[in-house]
């Protein structure tokens, strides 16, 4: 489903990915974890073109990523995001939101768009939130609306950037338990996530990264039960410790 | 007092110049803004370039000047508009490079996110400005905007400088007359005070029923 060969990555002189290669099967949950400034966002980035890889292929379900304009559009639609600040669209209601993609780049009627979203909207629990605006709702709430404005579009692959870092943490769960159905369901996705119980419960596959690179990648169990390389082992005992 | 009544129908036809000049350019320049401040945020360097252009020479020459130019000098190669049609068409150019910057700055409030956002469900570039950054941006600047058009409506007393009777052109016709300029003069400059009264109210009004809720 994603193919990424050989991917490099520079802002300025800064090395951000180094030879990257990775591929997830349809149906595949990956987990990325790693410390901060390894590079975890900027691959997630890559993926849907939010940042233009340096060097280096990408393609998703067969076809390499357009470079610019309608060919672009089309393929990020069909590539969900969540990200880390949900960026809901702030003069939208919750409803407006998750309607705006179908009708506009999926051209669905209005009223089938509208019962689309209000059974995405009561399957990730916030049905009653969907005539409020993004500012009324809490942190757990929005992310949960954003995760439905992804899904709306009917994604072949879901990409979280750090979808709970910026949530209280009586607000993780809530979101993540939206994800672990997903994951149950089979959906496709990449996550780039510091909670490690999430990794555990849900990931195909962990891959773990630090300066650039992906230094090692493999089924959730025998990452947290024994990692491979030093750098994972460290990573590990340092954020495991509590 | 009395000049005034006397002319009541002179002065009349004036305002309703001035009302219709002020609501025609303002239609125009919001246009040309929008058009201008997309222009100076587009993904194309060429595009960026003609928004910087435009904006550096119009809001850097004056009004008055820009009014003769196009309703003297266009004539001697061949092309002229109505009267009114020019001033129309110079101050809603004109203004439209001060609505462009207003409404940029208002663009450069939405997040980047939100961008991203739109993007991110497949929207392109022209449905991303439509549906999520400009809505937003736009309801950032209404205040400035308002002023804008504030400034609008007295720039259009330039107009009579080219030949278009509108209020401050019908005064002063009125006051050839009459001769009694505190009188014809304070009855047209309440007459605009009304009027930017009316922008400001509506201004606030928008202000208030557009507001994002936070």
């Amino acid at each position: 489903m994603v193919s990424v060969r050989g991917l490099h990555k520079w802002f300025g002189p800064l090395h951000v990915l180094k030879d990257i290669d990775l591929t997830v099967a349809a149906g595949e949950v990956v987990v990325v974890v790693g410390p901060s400034g390894s590079g975890k966002s900027t691959l997630c980035r890559c993926l849907n073109r939010l940042e233009t890889a340096g060097q280096g292929s990408i393609e998703i379900d067969g076809e390499p990523l357009p470079a610019e304009g309608r060919a672009l559009a089309r393929l990020r639609a069909d590539v969900g995001m969540v990200f880390q600040s949900f960026n809901l669209f702030g003069h939208k209601t919750v409803l407006d939101n998750i309607t705006l993609g179908p009708t506009r780049v999926r051209r669905i009627a209005r009223p089938e768009a509208r019962q689309q979203a209000m059974t995405l909207l009561e399957r990730v629990g916030i049905a009653d939130k969907a005539d409020h605006h993004p500012a009324q709702l809490s942190g757990g709430q929005q992310q949960r609306a954003a995760i439905a404005r992804a899904l709306a579009m009917q994604p072949k692959v879901l990409l979280f950037d750090e979808p709970t870092s910026a949530l209280d943490p009586e607000m993780v769960n809530e979101v993540l338990d939206v994800m672990v159905s997903l994951a149950a369901e089979g959906m496709t996705m990449i996550v780039v996530i510091h909670e490690m119980g999430f990794a555990r419960r849900a990931a195909d596959r962990v891959v773990f990264m630090d300066d650039g690179r992906i230094v090692e990648s493999g089924a959730p169990d025998d990452f947290f039960a024994a990692p491979r390389s030093e750098r994972a082992r460290d990573f590990l005992s340092k954020i495991l410790q509590h | 007092m009395d000049a005034l009544t006397a002319h009541l129908s002179e002065l009349g036809h004036g305002l309703v110049t001035t009302v219709e000049l002020t609501v025609v350019t303002t239609v125009g320049a919001m246009l040309l803004g929008i058009v201008v401040a997309t222009l100076r945020i587009a993904p194309v360097p060429l595009l960026r370039a003609i928004g910087t252009v435009y904006v550096e020479v119009f809001q850097n020459l004056p009004l008055l000047a820009l009014l003769v130019l196009f309703v003297f000098a266009l004539p001697t190669i061949g092309i002229t508009f109505p009267l009114f049609t020019s001033a129309a068409i110079v101050i809603a150019v004109y203004e439209g490079a001060y609505l462009a910057e207003a409404i940029r700055a208002g663009i450069n409030t939405v997040g980047v996110g939100q961008a991203e956002a739109a993007r991110a469900i497949g929207l392109t570039f022209g449905q991303s400005l439509r549906h999520v950054i400009l809505p937003q941006g736009l309801r950032a600047v209404i205040q400035p905007i308002g002023n804008i058009c504030i400034a609008l409506l007295m720039n259009t007393s330039l107009a009579a400088a080219v030949g278009v009777v509108e209020l401050t052109q019908a005064a002063n016709n009125v006051n050839l007359v009459e001769a009694q300029p505190i009188a014809v003069f304070t009855g047209a400059g309440l007459a605009y005070m009304l009027l930017a009264l009316i922008i400001g109210q509506v201004t606030g009004l928008l202000e208030r029923r557009l507001a994002i809720v936070r």
